[in-house]
């Protein structure tokens, strides 16, 4: 699933409703992750809602990651974050256009702006993360 | 302008008079249901702080020029204004930021002097992190501890827990007015009688109650009571600690500059009395004036019809909300104010806010700074209403027919 295929579902959709739907569905059909995996350490800052990420750079030079939340809305965001980002290489990661991908999808700032619900930390860490292992 | 007492309440000339209310937001009409947060301003403040600014604008107190009188003449109009509308004094309004700095100022000048190690700090367990942390920070300071009284399931103090907190190691008491979560009324006139029985300085914080029911400073009989204009009509950034006299006059400055002095020399200064000792700096004259023009345009009104308006929105809402299925109320006591806090099971506060702003209505969501409170209740957030004058039972419908969709959205 790439951001054409995503932009081109989200435009078939018609009103904010059927978006915030389809978006809780894709959350959750993502995979939560482990008690165990939710710990201070993969917990990404956020204030209202919570927000954990794993993974990073595989032997294949690829990176991948997984994400959680206690909000659907957000875990939704993840789950269209992940299919962003989950098998690029860091150099494609740092490339993308991450908040132009979202805004192309046509979700309302509410839930991608606000940088309370953790999620444009979410995208802040993956970066860092790819920038941290191109080197 | 005039609301008379007996028509039945004027709804839509009210909202007539707040021109925020009448826009669309996300394509919706707006239900501003966030009032404990900040409530709108109705014109008649919006004109007097614009006309202020563009006939009278000068720096109060200092020089002698015609402007500089004018604006000196308003700004402490407006002083008069609230010491009217409170019955206090003039000298005991003590202009602030709002009601957080007016319990900073109480905690580092009056209490902060006389704490000693091993005294307590009485507060209750539905306080807000602005009625809590000032007296931790002064107790950590001085080895004393802050001890919160019990709150019951239904959300109202347990006053014989409170009481049973009271000894002589008590040097302060500061209390919650009307609860930002819950929408409980304390009884602070109780309290206050038990406290001053013993001889204990109690703090009231009003920022929550004063848009809502009458407050008479003198009556009440608190040593402090705090607000903020911007959750009563007027602009953000002013308000006021009310001080009896008697102890402002005895408490230091808090913050130094100028307009707080009678002398200065390198050798030492000298202070002015209260208030001016405790307003340093230039001071928010747009703001007093603006809370004026409030005061005025909500005693027109009239506190007791905005407070019956609200009572029947409440009393409106209260069922309709529990008919939405997995729906849990936090904060049921009896005689509360208009705050509708409350869980969506298997949804997150977060969620439903987005969802409630999709469809035009604007909510608070998350601990609303009161950790204590969520952690008493075992939640980490509430989605929460909460009223003004200008809202309706219409307000409710939409919010009612918001929230199904949240149910639909977050648990299909």
């Amino acid at each position: 699933m790439d951001i054409d295929e995503l932009a081109e579902t989200f435009e078939l959709l018609g009103d904010w409703e059927e978006r915030y739907s389809y978006l809780i569905d894709l959350g959750r059909k993502l995979p939560a992750l482990a008690e165990a995996e939710r710990n201070e350490e993969t917990k990404v800052r956020g204030c209202m809602s919570q927000v954990w990420l794993v993974g990073g750079l595989e032997s294949d030079g690829r990176m991948r990651f997984n994400g959680d939340s206690d909000s659907s809305l957000v875990k939704g965001l993840i789950a269209l974050l992940m299919a962003l980002v989950n098998g690029k290489t860091p150099g494609e990661i740092l490339a993308l256009d991450i908040a132009g991908s979202f805004q192309r999808l046509g979700l309302e700032s509410n839930i991608t702006v606000n940088r309370r619900n953790g999620f444009y930390s979410m995208v802040e860490r993956i970066r860092a993360l790819a920038a941290a292992v191109r080197r | 302008m005039s609301y008379g007492l007996d028509s039945s309440y004027p709804l839509e000339r009210i909202r007539a008079d707040f021109p925020i209310l009448a826009q669309m937001v996300r394509g919706k009409r707006l239900a501003y249901l966030d009032n404990a947060a900040t409530t709108q301003k109705p014109r008649a403040v919006i004109e007097a702080i614009s006309r202020y600014y563009e006939t009278s604008n000068a720096n109060v107190h200092r020089a002698v020029h015609e402007l500089a009188e004018r604006a000196t003449t308003q700004y402490e109009g407006a002083r008069d204004r609230i010491a009217r509308f409170f019955n206090a004094q003039r000298e005991e309004v003590v202009f602030t930021r709002g009601s957080t700095e007016a319990i900073n100022l109480v905690a580092y000048s009056f209490l902060r002097p006389l704490l000693k190690a091993g005294d307590e700090i009485l507060v209750t367990g539905m306080e807000h992190h602005s009625n809590i942390v000032p007296w931790q920070l002064v107790a950590a300071e001085r080895g004393a501890s802050v001890l919160a009284a019990p709150v019951l399931d239904d959300g109202s103090l347990d006053f014989e827990g409170w009481k049973k907190l009271l000894s002589e190691r008590t040097r302060f008491i500061a209390v919650v007015h009307v609860s930002n979560t819950l929408g409980t009324v304390n009884p602070v006139a109780e309290i206050i009688r038990e406290a001053q029985a013993r001889g204990i300085p109690v703090l009231v914080d009003g920022a929550q109650a004063v848009a809502h029911l009458p407050v008479d400073f003198a009556a009440l009989g608190a040593d402090f009571y705090t607000l903020s204009a911007h959750k009563l009509y007027g602009p953000t950034g002013f308000g006021c600690l009310l001080g009896r006299r008697e102890r402002l006059e005895a408490m230091p400055p808090w913050h130094g500059g100028g307009d707080m002095i009678k002398t200065v020399s390198f050798a030492g200064s000298t202070w002015a009395e209260p208030p001016y000792r405790f307003e340093a700096g230039t001071p928010d004259m747009a703001g007093a004036i603006g809370l004026a023009a409030a005061l005025d345009y909500v005693e027109a009104l009239g506190l007791e019809q905005i407070a019956a308006q609200e009572h029947r929105v409440l009393e409106y809402a209260t069922p309709r909300l529990r008919e939405i299925p997995g729906l849990r109320l936090i904060g049921t006591a009896t005689g509360k104010g208009g705050i509708l806090s409350f869980v969506l099971e298997g949804a997150h506060a977060q969620d439903v806010g987005s969802i409630l702003d999709m469809e035009g209505v604007a909510v608070r969501t998350g601990h609303h700074c009161t950790m204590p409170l969520m952690a008493r209740y075992g939640v980490s957030a509430t989605t929460r209403a909460s009223l003004a004058c200008y809202n309706g039972e219409d307000d409710i419908d939409q919010l009612v027919a918001a929230l199904h969709k949240a149910v639909r959205l977050l648990r299909s």
